[in-house]
């Protein structure tokens, strides 16, 4: 294997503790696939390629075999039946689904929707073409720490109300929202309440009965499966919730979502919700380790850094820090060994920075200056050891270069400096 | 972000880097930006007070990898020129040399801000320095 090029580059691209580079550190942007996964989907391609849909052969028959078991798979991590899954295209349809399929469904009993300002855009921009269609949207804010206020949610809702859509854990800061006590108030109330669990599912205990939750939205390529394919847990019973499809066709799955099925992906996703039952209890204490020992690390050696989002109710494997007087993107060219994602601004299309940071009350100066580090199963202790190390060196370097770190150090009030504007 | 090797390498190796004393009479300080907006620049010249040559610039700059290189590339191209010839230099030519692009004009129209804003504070205290001068004599 020598004389292999290949081989050469990947030498050059070992750190000095071993670690193969680059890093990813952004899991919660895309997860690797696990390799068992790969393995239960590759004979849903070539052997098993039948359509589930087909009745009358054995092509169709193994198909279809191969989707009922992932909707056991699926059902069985989330505590619901296997009626109550419906596959889709990913996370971004099944929120599409949920909130218009509801808000069809039940136009007749109200017209109102309550969200919060920190849900992601498949949510956010599909209340917002409701409201289009003369739904009425409330927008909840949400409390320094990330977490929507229960009683600021009870006063939104009204007799008109009929969905609630909260998310379970947050894309940016990794925040878990008191999902069982939203869906307890809706439930008193008789409303609907839809979860983006997108996040969550594989990564946090999750159960749709003691969470209180009717339609949840769930996506394979966060969890260590195939990108392209998600579902939607629709609630059968106490109360029975009905949606309007948005996809019309053939009548695949139960009339809610026509198309043939994907077969070989819905099989990965089925097989990442079988790992994650077995092995989330596991995996969540060690990424949580490691998350703190990423934290620790770079707060023992930065000052001025901080958290965005609470600590004590967030995913295992989330750390979303604002670094003061360095600004987002240049850390990221100075990590670029390292994958992560910057809530900064020129790191984004829109040239905003972070909404959901924004929506804690980050000013717009420490949203600039922050990274989302996503900790997934396959990083390991020596990674964040080369992470925490080239964040700690880079920043400082940044800060030698920042006028805004020399101001603060000479006791600068950088809020009573009157900033020439561009 | 695919940025040109000349931003990378003044990305990489600043030039220039450092603070001057704001409170000396030759040197003009310029503070330009807002940390709200993700890019602040500072950028300081020492001139010559009898041939009006800036003989050395520094910058400090808090910003993405093209707001530190275009400030960067203005302390290089500022020293040595007097002042008068350090006003004539353009933003353009800045994105034209860093091969910046269009979602980061912006920068180079800070560094030639901040260029601006050194030059006119070193001029303020010029005007200040010659009545007091005359005074003390």
């Amino acid at each position: 294997m020598s004389t292999d090029v290949k081989t050469i580059p990947q030498a050059e691209h070992l750190a000095p503790n071993g670690v193969k580079l680059p890093v990813y550190m952004d899991n919660h942007a895309t997860t690797p696939m696990d390799p068992r996964v790969l393995e239960e989907m590759l004979p849903y391609f070539m052997e098993k390629f039948g359509n589930a849909a087909s009745r009358n052969h054995s092509f169709g028959w193994a198909a279809e075999e191969g989707v009922e078991t992932a909707r056991e798979q699926i059902a069985k991590l989330v505590g619901a039946t296997t009626k109550e899954i419906i596959f889709t295209s990913g996370a971004t349809e099944s929120d599409n689904l949920a909130i218009k399929g509801v808000a069809e469904m039940y136009k007749e009993k109200g017209n109102h929707i309550i969200t919060a300002v920190t849900e992601h855009k498949a949510v956010l921009d599909t209340c917002k073409r409701l409201e289009k269609y003369g739904y009425r949207v409330t927008y909840l804010p949400v409390q320094k720490d990330g977490l929507v206020d229960l009683d600021e949610l009870k006063r939104a809702m009204d007799n008109k109300t009929i969905l609630v859509t909260i998310m379970f854990a947050n894309n940016e800061i990794g925040v878990l929202q008191p999902v069982a006590e939203i869906g307890k108030l809706c439930r008193e109330r008789g409303i609907i309440f839809h979860t983006d669990a997108t996040q969550a599912v594989g990564k946090v205990p999750v159960d749709v009965n003691k969470q209180n939750i009717d339609v949840m939205s769930i996506s394979a390529h966060k969890m260590y499966g195939p990108k392209g394919v998600g579902a939607l847990y629709v609630r059968r019973k106490n109360p029975r919730v009905q949606i309007s499809a948005i996809i019309d066709g053939g009548g695949h799955e139960r009339g809610m979502r026509s198309g043939t099925l994907n077969v070989p992906g819905i099989v990965g996703l089925g097989k990442a919700c079988a790992i994650a039952y077995e092995e989330m209890p596991k995996e969540a204490c060690r990424l949580a380790g490691l998350r703190n020992r990423l934290r620790d690390k770079i707060m023992g050696g930065l000052d001025e850094v901080y958290i965005n989002g609470s600590m004590d109710h967030r995913l295992p494997g989330n750390l979303n820090i604002s670094f003061a007087y360095v600004e987002g993107e240049s850390l990221l060219m100075g990590i670029n060994d390292i994958a992560v994602s910057s809530g900064s601004a020129c790191t984004s299309a829109t040239l905003e920075p972070s909404y959901v940071l924004k929506a804690l009350g980050t000013g717009d100066d420490l949203a600039h200056s922050s990274i989302r580090f996503g900790i997934g199963r396959f990083n390991t202790e020596a990674e964040v050891d080369y992470v925490a190390d080239r964040v700690v060196e880079t920043v400082t370097r940044l800060r030698e270069l920042s006028p805004l770190y020399e101001m603060a150090k000479e006791g600068v009030d950088l809020k009573s400096v009157k900033w020439a504007a561009e | 972000m695919a940025y040109s090797d000349k931003v990378l390498d003044h990305y990489s190796n600043p030039r220039n880097v450092g603070s001057l004393d704001k409170s000396s009479p030759e040197v003009g300080t310029g503070l330009v930006g807002a940390p709200e907006c993700g890019d602040v620049m500072k950028l300081q010249i020492k001139v010559n007070p009898q041939t009006n040559v800036i003989e050395d610039a520094k910058f400090k700059t808090f910003g993405c990898g093209s707001a530190i290189a275009s400030s960067s590339l203005a302390t290089e191209w500022v020293k040595g020129k007097t002042v008068d010839e350090a006003l004539q230099i353009k933003n353009t030519e800045i994105v034209k040399e860093l091969s910046l692009p269009p979602v980061k004009i912006h920068c180079s129209v800070l560094a030639e801000d901040a260029i601006r804003a050194a030059i006119h504070d070193w001029k303020k205290k010029q005007d200040v320095a010659k009545p007091t001068a005359v005074a003390a004599q």
